[in-house]
């Protein structure tokens, strides 16, 4: 464990206050809204092919979160959540991270996945919680996960995420294995015990652990400054004796950088980060909400002129890395595959019976073989009140 | 009277209990000026200002912990927590703090203000993490008081009582009906008894206990019955702790049978208290064994949810297997 360096304080003898202004913290940005560096300005390792798998995953999120939208106002699943205008946070770190490093998302975090090879036919399932779901169509939508792309699946209550995400860390130090993980949480979910706890402990135990802030601004319909009195969360971060950056979470470039450079801290000194990333909602915190009831129009449009997604395409089409024309193919390429694996996920059956009680343990003990055997007896007496089920005895 | 859905009966229990005690509070996550996810709190906030009525920072441990202290000083504080679900990480300062404040203290400070609201269970295609039903984890605690509504006028009379009532109280909200379950309500002021159980339709042949969101389910499957003449008892048992054994025991006395159906895993749930209680008091009395019919011992699912609950189907076989035993 780490030992606390012996430091000698001034001593005073009358009462001296230390305020949270002593304490300031510049932001991070490289990117302008025009799609033009910043003069001074370092890049992130990036060369064009990195760029546009960055941007390609970048138009998936569009194109998915508004066709995925649109799928839950008619009805076919049940609830969705979009992280538009975020997605410079999470695809931006992922494409710092590599791929060994694990990724413990809270839930509006999709883009490491997409980067990382989850295909659509991943998420549709996932989303219409069929039989080929990687969770079993267990959990309700966007809550997706993949142990092969090292990307934890997503648990609703908030927060628990981080004070594992410490535990992990710890074991991959241990192990030796040279890679690190990255923990997302958004500025609302740092006001749970959980934060808390996790922050302690990471720098105590000196983990390689990347804590992502996503500072969006809102917590459902309650905005950051009901959230916490203080400067967001950075000032935290110093406050449990940990390295933190503050960065423009809409400059993709400035978030691949943070992220670069602290995973460089992470893995190579053992030394955990805390980046708060500032950016913003621009959709509903899911599809149960409404935003008009808690914050302005005005206030959506003025976020809506520093998006990370075009912001991005700028930059790629003054170094000539893109077009116009590849923009719009790639669009249409993306619609036809949401549209095509979305018909495809529809109609595929949802899990057999016995998924209600496998898992739950590593075998299912006789309480819940017994109770499966009572079910099933009971469905085929009552076939048609159970049709996700009864289908499968017909053949019998 | 006035029509209201559930949440409107809640909406105005807190409406009333506001405007006639200025100790009284209300707050959690979104509950301010958006009125709650759910819409519960819709207006509090406008009508009684913001410190009485307010959002609270993220943190279900933060908002119980506060609670408890407004409660110790001498407010009545409502504190809502969003989901049942979501209200683990406050399991700490309920279970060792809101439930013993009084007791260790030799009765000289006490938490008697706390009223707990929270929506909970299934039937919302809300997965495990929107759809649990923990009253028995909290039945498991001296100290508190479980209440559970299964109809709009029930919700704010119980309510009333819960925020008047010199000790802490959770009162658990079935979510599913709050849309779903119309009624008339009274809009004045008006207190329903806790810890007693309400007999909703008397009969014969075998007893059938619920609360909560399940009445709606046993009611139908007591109708269901009915056509085949089996006269069933159909109780609501309103309070979980303490909760109304007198009823019960008559009841069973009378019938001979019970059945007793909840949405929680049945391990451990509610029932199993209830169970062993009336067969101490009834054994001679009874003609078939006690039967539950409640929630797998599984997490709540998603896309089987239809399957894993204890529905109409289910609760009509099993009154119709006791009365074959």
């Amino acid at each position: 464990m780490k030992k606390s360096s012996p430091k000698k304080d001034p001593v005073v003898h009358l009462p001296e206050f230390v305020t949270g202004s002593a304490l300031s913290f510049p932001i991070l940005k490289i990117l302008k809204e025009d799609g033009t560096l910043y003069k001074d300005a370092v890049l992130p390792l990036i060369d064009r092919e990195k760029a546009l798998k960055i941007y390609d995953t970048f138009l998936f999120l569009r194109i998915f979160d508004e066709r995925m939208l649109a799928a839950q106002r008619q009805g076919r699943i049940s609830f969705f959540m979009t992280s538009t205008g975020e997605e410079a946070t999470h695809v931006g770190s992922a494409a710092a991270l590599q791929d060994d490093d694990m990724v413990m998302a809270q839930y509006r975090e999709p883009g490491p996945l997409y980067f990382r090879g989850f295909t659509t036919a991943n998420f549709m399932n996932q989303l219409f919680s069929n039989e080929q779901d990687l969770g079993k169509g267990r959990q309700m939508p966007v809550h997706y996960g993949s142990k092969k792309l090292n990307y934890m699946t997503i648990s609703s209550p908030l927060a628990t995420q981080i004070p594992q995400s410490v535990g992990y860390a710890y074991a991959q130090k241990i192990e030796g294995s040279q890679s690190c993980t990255l923990c997302f949480f958004g500025e609302g979910a740092a006001s749970e015990g959980d934060f808390h706890a996790a922050m302690n402990m990471a720098t105590l135990f000196e983990v390689p652990l990347i804590f992502f802030c996503r500072n969006n601004h809102y917590a459902i319909s309650t905005p950051s400054e009901q959230q916490f009195a203080a400067d967001g969360i950075a000032p935290r971060g110093v406050g449990y004796g940990m390295k933190t950056i503050r960065i423009d979470g809409n400059d993709v470039l400035a978030v691949m950088k943070a992220t670069e450079e602290a995973r460089k801290l992470a893995v190579e000194k053992n030394e955990p980060i805390l980046i708060e990333a500032m950016t913003y909602r621009l959709g509903a915190h899911s599809t149960s909400d409404d935003p008009s009831g808690y914050r302005s129009r005005k206030e959506e449009n003025r976020w809506k002129k520093s998006d990370p997604v075009l912001r991005m395409k700028k930059w790629l089409l003054a170094q000539e890395w893109w077009s116009e024309k590849e923009d719009q193919e790639a669009m249409d390429t993306k619609r036809e595959e949401v549209r095509n694996e979305m018909q495809k996920a529809e109609k595929i059956p949802v899990s057999e019976l016995s998924s209600l009680v496998t898992d739950v343990y590593d075998k299912p003990p006789w309480h819940l073989q017994e109770q499966l055997a009572e079910l099933e007896q009971h469905i085929r007496r009552y076939p048609k009140e159970y049709p996700k089920s009864s289908w499968r005895f017909k053949n019998d | 009277m006035t029509e209201m859905n559930l949440l409107q009966a809640i909406n105005s229990a807190l409406d009333i209990a506001m405007a006639s005690d200025e100790k009284v509070l209300c707050f959690g996550e979104d509950v301010g000026g958006f009125g709650g996810v759910f819409r519960a709190t819709s207006n509090l906030q406008k009508k009684y200002g913001k410190n009485r009525c307010f959002n609270t920072p993220l943190t279900e441990q933060g908002i119980i912990g506060f609670a408890n202290g407004l409660a110790a000083q001498g407010q009545s504080p409502v504190a809502e927590i969003q989901f049942a679900d979501y209200i683990f990480p406050a399991f700490d300062q309920i279970v060792n703090e809101t439930a013993k404040f009084r007791y260790r203290s030799g009765n000289q400070f006490n938490v008697a203000g706390l009223t707990i609201r929270t929506p909970y269970g299934g039937g919302i295609s809300g997965g495990h993490y929107h759809s649990q039903s923990p009253e028995a984890y909290f039945a498991h605690t001296p100290g508190l008081k479980i209440v559970v509504p299964r109809n709009p006028y029930q919700a704010k009379g119980l309510l009333l009582s819960s925020i008047r009532d010199q000790n802490p109280v959770i009162f658990f909200e079935p979510k599913r009906l709050y849309r779903a379950s119309i009624g008339d309500v009274p809009e004045t002021d008006y207190e329903l008894p806790l810890g007693e159980a309400e007999i909703v339709s008397v009969g014969s042949d075998i007893t059938v206990i619920a609360w909560g969101a399940q009445m709606e389910i046993v009611e139908k499957a007591g109708a269901m019955a009915g056509e085949e003449r089996i006269s069933c008892e159909i109780i609501d048992l309103r309070s979980i702790l303490p909760w109304d054994v007198q009823t019960v025991e008559n009841s069973v006395k009378k019938t001979g049978r019970l059945l007793i159906n909840h949405e929680a895993p049945k391990t451990g749930g509610f029932a199993g208290e209830i169970a062993a209680t009336i067969q101490e008091r009834c054994f001679l009395y009874l003609e078939s064994p006690i039967c539950r019919v409640a929630g797998l011992d599984t997490p709540y699912p998603l896309a089987l949810e239809k399957e894993y609950t204890p529905d109409v189907f289910k609760t009509f076989e099993a009154i119709k297997a006791a009365m074959n035993y």
